[in-house]
């Protein structure tokens, strides 16, 4: 024909001529080769034009394939679409749009597509037969993993994933409509405009870039027009209406509970690359009242010999490639169907200038109409004929092979067309566990029991003709509208005719003798069922499993049911009885990218920032991640060595002089009601009913269980106000625990709980000078005394009009303070503190030195409040109270956890003077065997203890306090760091308290 | 994204929502008197039934209310759902 | 106070949760701008706090989910839950807010809590502000399900935020102060995904 670079590419003004842009060329290359095409092309149609036949090898015998189909079910036409960081394996050439400057790479052939040595493979074949996982690589056993799987991956895998990062973002999105209507053929259009005119909010989502469906692919006529002039002008009413989304290249791949659907948009998957700020994909969760599924069908093949060369193709996709697209697959083709509507196919190619050698129908007679049209077009028509094998290479399909009434003929060929009939697209109809119904006027599954809200209408439902589906669709988009309170006038119905669709069923041409593939993209073939049903693999389930029949990234689109239907057969049950595989969603490939949406890197979790994190950046603070927080870990100063040299300097300045430190992430929840302190009481091991206003009191709150659950300071400031303390990590869970009960244990109690982590920036003063540091920042009228404010004395003092509060509470053990302010004044209290805090000779210091501090002190944290230590190991079992109920009481009571032999909280120190102690490390009696039976608990949280001048640490040792002064060993494999330590109290430093009382 | 009846805000997405497991379990008390079994049924004795669940939720970035819900294990249907404290009431599907 | 930052007076010693930050969405469709400081009170209560709190503010209080009620002083009063409220107003109100408050509560159990510090306030604005919003928030912001004036507690992809809608194109986001950079971030590409 006319074009040398698309050599079949169907002259425009022809009778037929396709509707892609003629005035748009397009360029891209495959394998390197530069082609052109058009816009309105897909790659697969552009490579059809070129004259581009083989597109990649099998996945197991890397067998020549060709292009199969049109649409998303494609099992040969695989590529790896675009180079570098953008490479995107098995992607289907049938589904990609082409656009300018498109790279793709035919997969799984080496060293080239067109001589590709592991075609070995197929003289090898009877190894890769079903269930060869299992049974040929099995000896000896070492050797699969070292030896066989890798070969056998190379070999047989398909595409390679780029090992770069993904350039691009995906967006997530969120929509709701009263009607969702999922395809645009001629049941979903009818569906969205009887919906869309009645004024209900309505979505409609197509998976290709035009609405229209087997609309575009057809010379059918709708009101006396070509039908895609009336899929454009619906598309059109459809875009104008306002209370209508038009979703194209939207595929709905999942239907979820209470009426949700999953739905991808390839917003930039047709450029080269999306633009600035635009994302690939869109992942839509849509929640819908109502849905219209008008999915259509997938036209089924025939297993056959030979039915996997490159020029063997589904009848409807030589004619979407006709009509639509305007290419010629092939210039002298046999047409094999089971049905009538294969025979359109013969009567398309015929009217593209094609020569059609017969049509070859198994069923002894058909509608006299067919073979009419056919005789007048000059195909022979052999009824009662199979195909039994078709002939070719990597330059495809030589001739085909056909049988009738036992007497074999061979016809020249370069196209075979075939159809077993169409089966409906149920998937979204069982996503939710509906099981598909048999249908044996269809030969085929049709939608069972529906998901709530959905129905099902068109081709999707078993409804083939064209007016019936334009019927269907009208009624089902009018009825979903009517659910939601929407009514219209029903418009007339589009005149169109109902063309004939009888079938007869055909799985497997069983006279066929060559290699007869049933899935295409696994390389099952017709022996592998029939030595599946030989070795016992006969429920449809094992079927899958033994031999990998639908299990492809085409989830057995072409293949399962020509898979069951042929097991059944040999089993002698009824399909009905069989039954299908259910699927699970996604009804096609989704990017993991999509799923992840925006929720990746910076925004995968939210960093949260105090007041004074610029200035603890600006002072040289090194930050440490504490749950979401970022927080100062240290604030090195230039010449030091380490962070630990920095560290001791911080814990030495605090100790002997002040130091300040930001808490604003501990938890802080304001509790008010004239019940609140009864509450208190219940939810803490201690009482807080008799904590007198103006004072504060450590509390330890226990898990239903009797285990710790969390600890932290509680402030009353008034009679009915008290403010709770819980740790960083658990501050969310808390509130949560508190709501919890309060609202489903004693609703009864007026009190209310309220997060005000956020509304305070909170300092710590620590050090002997903490007192004259605040004297001077509060100035000389307030009274910080011990009398005026004495150890855990809290108050609420204004400075300078900002509402303050202060409380004499100490981690450190030091003196120590802290000054809660108001969070937009937190960066300008901190400065001011720390300028203050520098005069005298202080520093600002970062958790490492308070954990130092903390654990010289024996205060028990995170890596003691480990879900496994109840109050008594913690040496807190004093505190419990024993007058009253709290959660935790009871089961805190059962024996075991009482027993004198659970670990409890001691301190080590290393035998050796100056080794460095490891956390984790287990405890052992002295000359004990490192095993489990002599564990005798482990070291919990080490640091080294400038205070101490040596590394100390806090562990939980089996009947701990009784051997203060006893030598164990602490074992510590992992790390190399065996050593002996000595038990000793956890309070390394001022074990009487004097200094938090100066 | 499921969608769950907030009884105070209406429906709305899962992930606003906390599960709290099985609903309509008693704290045992006065604690002085309850023995041992009534508290491992309280902590660890659990249902897990085919069929309608009652369960309790917390609508937690949203109006912060524990609720009930009354849910088909198997479908994933709310069959009902109601306030603390409160009993199920009657739907016209069944119990 | 000391000398760095009595030198800025009270006021100029404030640092709000956007200071640093870059609100420009670099988009056509969305804009985002701070909201400024405000008095914010959160009271938590019975039906007999409500009343009295509507009585003295001279507010219809809100009684269902979305509700929110608004007047010409600039106080508005957002229903959260059952038994909570969240009560903006201009700033300089706190005083007298409080006082009024305190003096109609009196001895109704109820909580009242300053979280005024606690809250960051961003607008939202633009012709494809919902669609931004969406991106992140599970809610049907369709007009008609979500119109002018309807306020709830929700999410923002992971942070928590109370929206409310002030105009036809503009959202007030309100989140705690710490979440504001994650939240102007992912607004940001929202915005730009949207051109």
């Amino acid at each position: 024909m006319s074009d040398m670079a698309q050599p079949n590419r169907l002259p425009a003004g022809g009778a037929i001529e396709g509707r892609v842009d003629r005035n748009r060329p397009l360029a891209f290359t495959f394998d390197g080769k530069s082609y052109s095409g058009y816009a309105g092309d897909t790659l697969a149609s552009a490579l059809i034009a070129a004259g581009v036949k083989l597109i990649g090898r099998s996945f197991k015998y890397h067998r020549p394939r060709g292009i199969f189909s049109a649409g998303p079910e494609e099992p040969n036409a695989l590529i790896e679409l675009r180079g570098g960081a953008r490479r995107e394996p098995n992607t289907r050439a049938t589904t990609i749009e082409l656009y300018d400057g498109l790279e793709a790479a035919s997969q799984n052939r080496w060293p080239s597509l067109a001589f590709d040595i592991l075609a070995i493979n197929q003289i090898a074949s009877p190894l890769f037969v079903g269930g060869f996982y299992y049974k040929t690589f099995m000896w000896p056993a070492s050797f699969w993993e070292k030896v066989y799987e890798p070969l056998i991956r190379r070999a047989a895998g398909l595409g390679r994933a780029s090992e770069s990062p993904d350039p691009d973002h995906y967006e997530k999105a969120y929509a709701f409509c009263d009607v969702l209507v999922v395809g645009s053929g001629p049941a979903g259009l009818a569906a969205a405009l009887a919906a869309g005119r009645s004024g209900a909010r309505v979505i409609l989502c197509e998976d290709d870039a035009q609405l229209g469906g087997r609309l575009l692919s057809e010379r059918q006529t709708i009101d006396d027009a070509p039908a895609h002039l009336f899929a454009a002008a619906a598309g059109g009413e459809l875009r104008s209406l306002p209370n209508v989304c038009v979703m194209s290249r939207t595929q709905v791949f999942g239907a979820y509970d209470s009426e949700v659907y999953g739905a991808l948009e390839r917003v930039a998957d047709h450029v080269t690359a999306p633009a600035a700020g635009v994302p690939r994909q869109r992942f839509w969760h849509i929640a819908a009242k109502r849905c219209v599924n008008a999915m259509g069908a997938t036209e089924r093949p025939i297993v056959f010999g030979g039915n996997d060369r490159p020029g063997v193709m589904l009848a409807s996709a030589v004619r979407t490639y006709l009509n639509r697209f305007g290419v010629l697959p092939g210039r002298k083709a046999v047409v094999f169907t089971t049905n009538d509507d294969g025979w359109r196919t013969a009567a398309d190619l015929v009217a593209a200038g094609a020569q059609v050698e017969a049509v070859v129908d198994p069923r002894a007679s058909v509608d006299e109409n067919l073979t009419k049209a056919a005789a007048a077009g000059g195909v022979r028509v052999l009824l009662g004929g199979y195909i039994v094998n078709v002939t070719g290479g990597a330059r495809g399909v030589t001739s085909a092979i056909v049988s009738v009434a036992g007497k074999r003929q061979i016809l020249t060929a370069d196209l075979v067309a075939v159809s077993g009939g169409w089966n409906p697209q149920v998937a979204l109809t069982t996503h939710r566990g509906g099981k598909p119904r048999w249908s044996d006027a269809l030969s085929t599954f049709v939608p069972g029991d529906l998901p709530d809200g959905m129905t099902v209408a068109g081709a999707a439902n078993g409804d083939l003709g064209l007016a019936e589906s334009l019927r269907k669709g009208s009624e089902a988009g009018a009825a979903a509208a009517a659910a939601c309170g929407f009514s219209a006038a029903p418009a007339p119905q589009p005149r169109a005719e109902d063309e004939p669709t009888a079938v007869a069923p055909l799985w497997h041409v069983a006279e066929s003798r060559h290699k007869a593939f049933v899935d295409l993209q696994n390389d099952v073939t017709a022996d592998d069922i029939t030595l599946a049903h030989a070795e016992g693999f006969r429920s449809i389930e094992h079927l899958k499993r033994y031999t990998t029949l639908g299990m492809a990234t085409d989830q057995g689109k072409t293949s399962n049911l020509n898979g069951h239907a042929m097991m059944a057969a040999l089993t002698g049950q009824a399909m009905s009885d069989v039954g299908t595989i259910l699927s699970r969603p996604p009804h096609q490939p989704v990017a993991i990218g999509a799923f992840a949406g925006h929720h990746r890197d910076r925004h995968f979790r939210p960093t949260r920032h105090t007041a004074g994190h610029a200035w603890a950046l600006e002072n040289g603070a090194v930050m440490v991640e504490a749950g979401p927080w970022l927080r100062p870990q240290y604030f090195p100063r230039s010449g030091e060595k380490d962070w630990l040299t920095t560290v001791v300097r911080e814990v030495r300045t605090v100790r002997s002089v002040v130091g300040v430190c930001d808490v604003s992430t501990l938890g802080r929840i304001d509790i008010q009601g004239r019940d609140a302190a009864a509450f208190l009481d219940r939810v803490y091991v201690n009482t807080f009913s008799t904590l007198p206003v103006g004072k504060a009191r450590y509390g330890v709150m226990l898990r239903e269980d009797g285990f710790v659950m969390d600890d932290g300071t509680t402030s009353r400031f008034a009679e009915d106000h008290y403010v709770m303390s819980t740790t960083t990590a658990n501050a969310a869970k808390i509130m949560q625990h508190l709501e919890f009960c309060h609202q489903a244990l004693w609703p009864e109690l007026d009190v209310s709980m309220v997060s005000v982590t956020e509304q305070w920036s909170q300092y710590a003063v620590a050090g002997p000078k903490a007192r004259e540091l605040l004297m001077q920042l509060y100035g000389p009228d307030v009274d910080l005394s011990n009398d005026a404010l004495p150890y855990m004395g809290c108050r609420e003092i204004p400075l300078r009009g900002i509402p303050t509060r202060l409380f004499r509470i100490s981690f450190s053990g030091e003196l120590a303070y802290e000054l809660a302010v108001p969070a937009r004044y937190g960066a300008a209290v901190l400065e001011a503190l720390m300028a203050l805090c520098g005069a005298l000779g202080g520093c600002p210091y970062g958790t490492e030195a308070q954990s130092v501090m903390r654990i010289e002190k024996g205060h028990v944290a995170g890596n003691e409040l480990n879900g496994q230590t109840v109050a008594r190991d913690l040496g807190l079992g004093r505190m419990m109270s024993t007058k009253r109920d709290y959660i935790g009481r009871v089961m805190a009571g059962r024996p075991a956890l009482m027993a004198p032999d659970r670990p409890t909280l001691v301190g080590i120190r290393p035998v050796e003077k100056g080794r460095r102690l490891t956390a984790g490390a287990h405890i052992l009696p002295g000359g004990a065997a490192a095993v489990a039976a002599n564990d005798q608990g482990y070291v919990t949280s080490v640091a080294y203890s400038p205070t101490c001048e040596g590394w100390i640490g806090l562990a939980l040792v089996v009947n701990g306090p009784a051997r203060h002064g006893e030598r164990v060993h602490a074992f510590d494999a992992m790390r190399n760091n065996d050593q002996d330590v000595v038990i000793c109290s956890p309070v390394f430093v001022d074990p009487e308290g004097v200094r938090l009382r100066g | 994204m499921l969608l769950i009846l907030c009884p105070y805000c209406g429906p709305r997405a899962e992930i606003e929502f906390r599960c709290g497991g099985e609903s309509h379990i008693e704290r045992p008390g006065p604690y002085s008197e309850v023995d041992d079994g009534a508290w491992a049924d309280y902590l660890f004795t659990r249902k897990n039934p085919k069929g309608e669940h009652r369960e309790r939720w917390l609508h937690a970035a949203g109006c912060r209310q524990w609720f009930n819900v009354a849910r088909d294990t198997v479908s994933h249907t709310i069959l009902a759902v109601y306030p603390m404290g409160k009993t199920r009431p009657p739907t016209e599907a069944g119990t | 106070m000391s000398d760095v930052a009595a030198s800025k007076g009270a006021e100029a010693a404030r640092r709000g949760p956007f200071a640093g930050l870059n609100l420009d969405t670099r988009a056509s469709g969305v804009t985002l701008a701070d909201a400024g400081p405000c008095a914010r009170f959160l009271l938590r209560g019975g039906g007999a706090a409500a009343l009295a709190v509507g009585m003295a503010l001279h507010l219809d209080m809100p009684r269902e989910a979305y509700g929110c009620a608004t007047d010409d002083a600039g106080r508005a009063m957002l229903w959260l839950g059952p038994d909570e409220w969240m009560l903006v107003a201009p700033e300089d109100d706190a005083a007298a807010l409080t006082q009024k408050l305190d003096a109609a509560l009196n001895d109704l159990a109820h909580a009242l809590t300053d979280i005024s510090h606690r809250n960051a306030g961003l607008i939202v604005r633009g012709p494809q502000v919902a669609d931004a919003i969406n991106a992140g928030c599970p809610l049907d912001l369709d007009i008609k399900a979500f119109p002018v004036g309807a306020c709830t507690r929700t999410l923002l992809a992971k942070a928590e935020i109370v929206l409310w809608r002030i105009e036809a194109d503009a959202f007030r986001i309100e989140t705690t102060r710490s979440f504001a950079p994650y939240v102007v971030a992912l607004l940001q590409q929202a915005a730009r995904d949207q051109d």
